[in-house]
C-alpha cells in the first residue's frame, strides 16, 4: 500500500511539473498572472510530493521490503540501518529519484525566496526549470522506477520488473537482497553523493534565469547574474565539497594511496566545476563593465549541460569506470536531453545576440578584464583537455576500432601547465585594477611580491632540494598566498590610517563591506592549500612494497614498519576480514600500531582493501595489506605510501566552505532594504549602456 | 637462478591465489624487487580492469601480469622491451599514457590546438574591443571635440561607480 502511495506521489509530481512548464510559458506569453501564479504553486508542490516518494523509498529500504526490485538490489539484512538509508542513492533508480528530489527542493526554495525579485522573467524561469525537472521525474517514473516490483510470469521462465503485475504473474519475494556494492559501504556514503548532487542540480537556478533573460530579451542586463549569484556560489561550493569528499573517500576505500585518479567519473564531475569556476569569475566583468555578455551565457549553458553530462556518465556507465556502478537503459534518453538542452540553449543565444552588446570597451591589456579573459581561456582549455581525454577512448574505438587507455599521465601532462598558468593569474589578477592598470605601480607591487615569495620559496625549495622540479610549483603557491595577504593588509592599512580602527575591527569591517571580494580571496587561499596537496602528490610521494615474515621490517623515508601478526576473523555486514598487525617506527621511536585489512565480501565475491593510515599534519603513512601466504611463516606483502602535504587538501576544503560562507553571508542586507538614499538608476539617469 | 624454478614458483603462487584470491608475492633476494615491478606496472592497464592501473589492481589477471613482469625483469629485459611486449600481445590499450602516433596523437594535439586558438581569439577580441572604442570615439572627436566625448565617458563611469559604491555602503 505504502509503495503505491510513493508511486502515485511520483506520478502526481510528474503531472504537476508538466503542468507548471506549460502554464508558466503560456502565462508568460499571454501575460496571465493567474496562470503564472498557478505554475508557481505547482512548482512548490512538486517538492513535498517527491519528498513523500523519497521517504517511502527510504522506509522500504530500512524495512527491507524485498518485493521492491530496487530494495532487493541495494539493501540486505547484513547492512546497518545507516547504510540501508543511504542506499537511497546507492543504485541507479534511487539516485535518479534523489536527483529529481534535490532539484525540486532547489526550485521550491527559489520560488519562495526570489518570487518578488523578477516578476517579468519568472514565468520563463519556471518554464525552463520545470521542463528539466519534469524530464528527470519522467525518467524516474517511466524508465527507472524505484517502485517497480519483481514478477515471475508463470509458464515462461522469466522474471519481469514493473510497477504493475504482468498477466499470469506472481510477485517474487527474495529472502535477502544483494546489498550495496562493498566499496559504497562506508561512512563517506553520507557525504560525497548528496553534496555532489546538490552541486549538479544547483546550477539549474542560474541556468534557468539566464535562459529566461534570453527569452525576454533582457540578457543584456546583468540582473539575472545579480539575482542568481548566491545560488551559483552555493551550487559551486557544493560541487567543490563533493569533489573534496569524493577524493577523501577514494583515499579511504579504493586503496591506491591517492585522492585523485583522473577516472572518467571524477572527470565528469570536474568538468562542470571548471566551467562553473570560469563562470563565477567571468560574470564579475559583466557586473562591473557590461562586457562578455555572450560569453557568460555560453559558460552557464556549458556548466549546466556538463552537470547533466556528469549525471549521464555516472548513471549510465557509458564509459567503463570503477565508479559507474549502475548500468542502464537510460543512455539514449539522457543523450537526447543533453543534446536538446545544449543545442536549444545555444540557438536561443544565437537568436538573441543583438541584445547582448558590450557596453564598454577594453581600455588596456594590463587590466583585470584582460586577466579574466586569459583565465577564461585557460579554464576552457583545461575543460576541453579533460573532456577530450575522457571521451577519447570511446572515439578511438568508434573511429579506428582500437581501444586505447587515456590514463593519469595524459591528464597530468596536459593540464599541469595550464593549471600552473591559472595559479599565476590568481596571484596577479588581484593586483590589477579594472579598466587600466598603470605599469609603474603594478611593477612596483609585483617586483616586491616576487622577490619576497622567491626568498620564501628558495628556503622551502632547499628543504626539498632532492626534487628540483617541485620548486616552480612551490614558488607559485607562495606567490599567490603572499599576494592575497598583501591585498588584506592593504585594505586593513587604509582603514587603520583613515579611521583609526584597531587591526581586528579593520579586518572585520573590510571583509563585511566587501564580502564577495574577501570571501573570494579566502577561497583562493583554500585552492592554494589543495594545490599544495597536489604538489605533494606529484613530487614528494614515495611508495614501496615488500614481503615480510613476522618481525621483519619494511623501510620508507624515515619510517619503518614491523610485521607482528596476521589474523582472520568474520566481520559484520557479511565480510571475512584478514588483518595484519604492524608497528610503525620513526627510526627507533615507536609511533603506534597499524592494522591494514583485506575485507572479503562473501556474497559479492569482492575483496576490499582497507588501508591503515598514520596521519600527522606533515604527511600520511598509508599502509596496505597486499597479500599473504596462508601457511608456514605467513610471509605477508605490504605496500606503503608516504604522502607528504596531503592533509592540506582536507584543510583547504574547510577553508573553501569558510570563504564561500563569507561571500554569501547577508552582511547588513537589512540596512540596505531600509535605506532611502536615491540611486542613480531611480533618478532617471541611465548610468551604464548609454553609449 | 633458472627459469624452470621460477615457473614452479609462479605455479605455486597461482595455486595459492586460487584458494583465497590473495597471496604474498614471492620475494627473492637476488631477483627484481616489488618496487621495480610496480614502477613498470604503473604504466600499464590490464584489459579487464578499466581505470585501475596494474600496480594497484588486485585481480588474479593483474597479479599474473605482475608476475610476468618480474619474470621478464629477471631475464634482463628493459622497461621499453616489457612495455612493447604487452602492447604487441594485448594492443595499445594497455598503455596508461596514450601513444603519440596515428589517430591517437589527436588526443595530445587537439587540446594544445584549442588552447592556442583560444589565446589567439582572446587577443583578437581584446584588439577588437580597443578598435571598437577608438572607432566609437572618433565621430565625436570630429564633431564636438575630444573633451566632450571624454566628459561623457567619465560621466557614465562615475555613475556606474557611484552605484557600485552605494551597493557597498547603503
Amino acid at each position: 500500500m505504502l509503495v503505491e502511495i510513493g508511486w502515485i506521489a511520483l506520478m502526481l509530481a510528474f503531472f504537476l511539473a508538466s503542468y507548471a512548464t506549460i502554464a508558466s510559458l503560456w502565462g508568460g506569453r499571454k501575460a496571465s498572472s493567474a496562470a503564472v501564479f498557478s505554475a508557481r504553486n505547482a512548482t512548490i508542490l512538486v517538492f513535498p510530493l517527491l519528498t513523500i516518494s523519497v521517504l517511502i523509498l527510504v522506509y522500504s529500504l530500512l524495512r527491507l521490503d524485498f518485493s521492491l526490485a530496487y530494495v532487493a538490489d541495494v539493501s540486505s539484512q547484513a547492512m546497518s540501518p545507516f547504510l540501508r538509508a543511504t542506499a537511497l542513492w546507492g543504485g541507479q533508480q534511487g539516485s535518479m529519484l534523489f536527483w529529481a528530489w534535490i532539484m525540486s527542493g532547489f526550485l521550491a526554495a527559489l520560488m519562495l525566496r526570489n518570487w518578488d525579485d523578477d516578476r517579468e522573467q519568472m514565468p520563463y524561469v519556471i518554464g525552463v526549470a520545470m521542463l528539466t525537472a519534469g524530464f528527470f521525474i519522467g525518467l524516474v517514473l517511466f524508465i527507472s522506477n524505484p517502485f517497480a516490483r519483481t514478477w515471475v510470469v508463470s509458464g515462461v521462465d522469466q522474471v519481469v520488473r514493473s510497477v504493475f503485475a504482468p498477466a499470469n504473474s506472481q510477485p517474487y519475494f527474495p529472502q535477502d537482497g544483494g546489498g550495496l556494492n562493498p566499496l559504497l559501504r562506508h561512512f563517506g556514503m553520507i557525504g560525497h553523493p548528496p553534496t555532489t548532487y546538490l552541486g549538479f542540480t544547483g546550477f539549474i537556478v542560474p541556468y534557468a534565469f539566464a535562459m529566461a533573460a534570453l527569452i525576454t530579451g533582457r540578457g543584456g542586463d546583468d540582473r539575472w547574474i545579480r539575482t542568481t549569484r548566491r545560488w551559483a556560489l552555493v551550487a559551486w561550493a557544493f560541487l567543490s565539497i563533493g569533489l573534496i569528499l569524493g577524493g577523501r573517500w577514494a583515499y579511504d576505500v579504493l586503496g591506491w594511496g591517492g585522492f585523485w585518479g583522473w577516472d572518467p567519473v571524477e572527470n565528469a564531475m570536474l568538468l562542470p566545476w571548471l566551467t562553473g569556476t570560469a563562470f563565477l569569475h567571468s560574470v564579475m566583468i559583466q557586473e562591473r563593465r557590461g562586457m562578455l555578455k555572450v560569453w557568460n551565457m555560453i559558460l552557464i549553458i556549458l556548466t549546466y549541460s556538463l552537470s547533466i553530462f556528469g549525471t549521464f556518465i555516472t548513471r549510465t556507465g557509458v564509459i567503463g569506470s570503477v565508479h559507474a556502478f549502475a548500468k542502464s537503459a537510460l543512455g539514449p534518453a539522457f543523450f537526447l536531453f543533453i543534446g536538446l538542452t545544449f543545442l536549444g540553449s545555444m540557438s536561443l543565444l544565437f537568436r538573441r545576440l543583438p541584445t547582448l552588446k558590450s557596453e564598454h570597451a577594453l581600455e588596456s591589456f594590463v587590466s583585470r578584464e584582460a586577466a579574466f579573459l586569459l583565465q577564461n581561456v585557460l579554464f576552457l582549455g583545461i575543460t576541453f583537455a579533460v573532456f577530450w581525454g575522457t571521451i577519447f577512448p570511446l572515439l578511438s574505438e568508434l573511429v579506428t576500432g582500437t581501444k586505447i587507455t587515456v590514463g593519469p599521465p595524459y591528464f597530468q601532462k596536459v593540464t599541469g601547465p595550464l593549471f600552473a598558468g591559472l595559479v599565476l593569474l590568481a596571484g596577479l589578477a588581484p593586483l590589477l585594477a579594472w579598466r587600466r592598470q598603470g605599469w609603474r605601480s603594478f611593477a612596483k607591487t609585483v617586483v616586491g611580491l616576487v622577490a619576497f615569495s622567491l626568498a620564501i620559496a628558495a628556503a622551502w625549495g632547499y628543504a626539498h632540494r632532492q626534487h628540483p622540479s617541485s620548486w616552480l610549483s612551490l614558488w607559485l603557491v607562495t606567490f599567490v598566498v603572499l599576494a592575497i595577504v598583501y591585498e588584506f593588509w592593504k585594505g586593513m592599512r587604509a582603514r587603520i590610517q583613515s579611521r583609526g580602527e584597531n587591526p581586528f575591527l579593520a579586518l572585520g569591517r573590510l571583509v563585511g563591506r566587501n564580502p564577495s571580494r574577501y570571501g573570494g580571496y579566502l577561497v583562493h587561499v583554500a585552492v592554494m592549500m589543495i594545490a599544495l596537496a597536489f604538489v605533494g602528490d606529484s613530487y614528494f610521494k614515495q611508495e614501496t612494497q615488500g614481503t615480510l615474515s613476522r618481525g621483519e621490517r619494511l623501510t620508507i623515508g624515515e619510517y619503518n614498519l614491523r610485521f607482528d601478526d596476521l589474523r582472520a576473523y568474520p566481520g559484520s555486514d557479511g565480510r571475512e576480514i584478514v588483518e595484519a598487525v604492524t608497528s610503525l617506527y620513526r627510526g627507533d621511536q615507536y609511533l603506534g600500531e597499524l592494522k591494514p585489512r583485506r575485507d572479503f565480501f562473501v556474497i559479492q565475491q569482492q575483496p576490499v582493501t582497507v588501508p591503515a593510515v598514520y596521519s600527522i599534519p606533515d604527511e600520511d603513512v598509508y599502509v596496505l595489506l597486499v597479500g599473504w601466504e596462508e601457511v608456514g611463516l605467513q610471509a605477508t606483502t605490504f605496500k606503503i605510501y608516504l604522502n607528504p602535504l596531503i592533509n592540506w587538501a582536507w584543510l583547504g576544503g574547510v577553508f573553501l566552505v569558510l570563504g564561500v560562507g563569507v561571500a554569501v553571508w547577508p552582511w547588513g542586507e537589512g540596512r540596505r532594504a531600509a535605506s532611502y538614499r536615491p540611486r542613480p538608476a531611480e533618478l532617471g539617469v541611465s548610468p551604464a549602456g548609454g553609449d | 637462478m633458472t627459469r624452470p624454478w621460477l615457473f614452479l614458483l609462479l605455479a605455486l603462487v597461482a595455486s595459492l591465489a586460487v584458494s583465497r584470491g590473495a597471496l604474498a608475492q614471492a620475494s627473492d633476494p637476488d631477483g627484481p624487487t616489488a618496487d621495480e615491478v610496480n614502477r613498470i606496472a604503473k604504466k600499464l592497464y590490464c584489459p579487464v580492469c578499466p581505470n585501475t592501473p596494474l600496480d594497484v589492481c588486485e585481480t588474479q589477471a593483474c597479479q599474473d601480469w605482475r608476475a610476468q613482469i618480474r619474470d621478464q625483469l629477471a631475464k634482463g629485459w628493459s622497461e621499453a622491451q616489457i612495455l612493447d611486449y604487452f602492447v604487441a600481445q594485448y594492443g595499445e590499450r594497455v598503455l596508461a599514457e596514450p601513444e603519440r602516433k596515428g589517430f591517437t596523437s589527436l588526443v595530445w594535439l587537439l587540446p594544445a590546438l584549442v588552447v592556442a586558438v583560444g589565446l589567439i581569439t582572446a587577443t583578437q577580441v581584446l584588439r577588437g574591443w580597443r578598435g571598437a572604442r577608438s572607432a566609437r570615439a572618433s565621430p565625436e572627436e570630429q564633431g564636438g571635440g575630444r573633451a566632450a566625448a571624454q566628459a561623457m565617458q567619465v560621466d557614465h563611469d562615475v555613475l556606474a561607480r557611484i552605484e557600485v559604491e552605494l551597493d557597498r555602503i547603503a
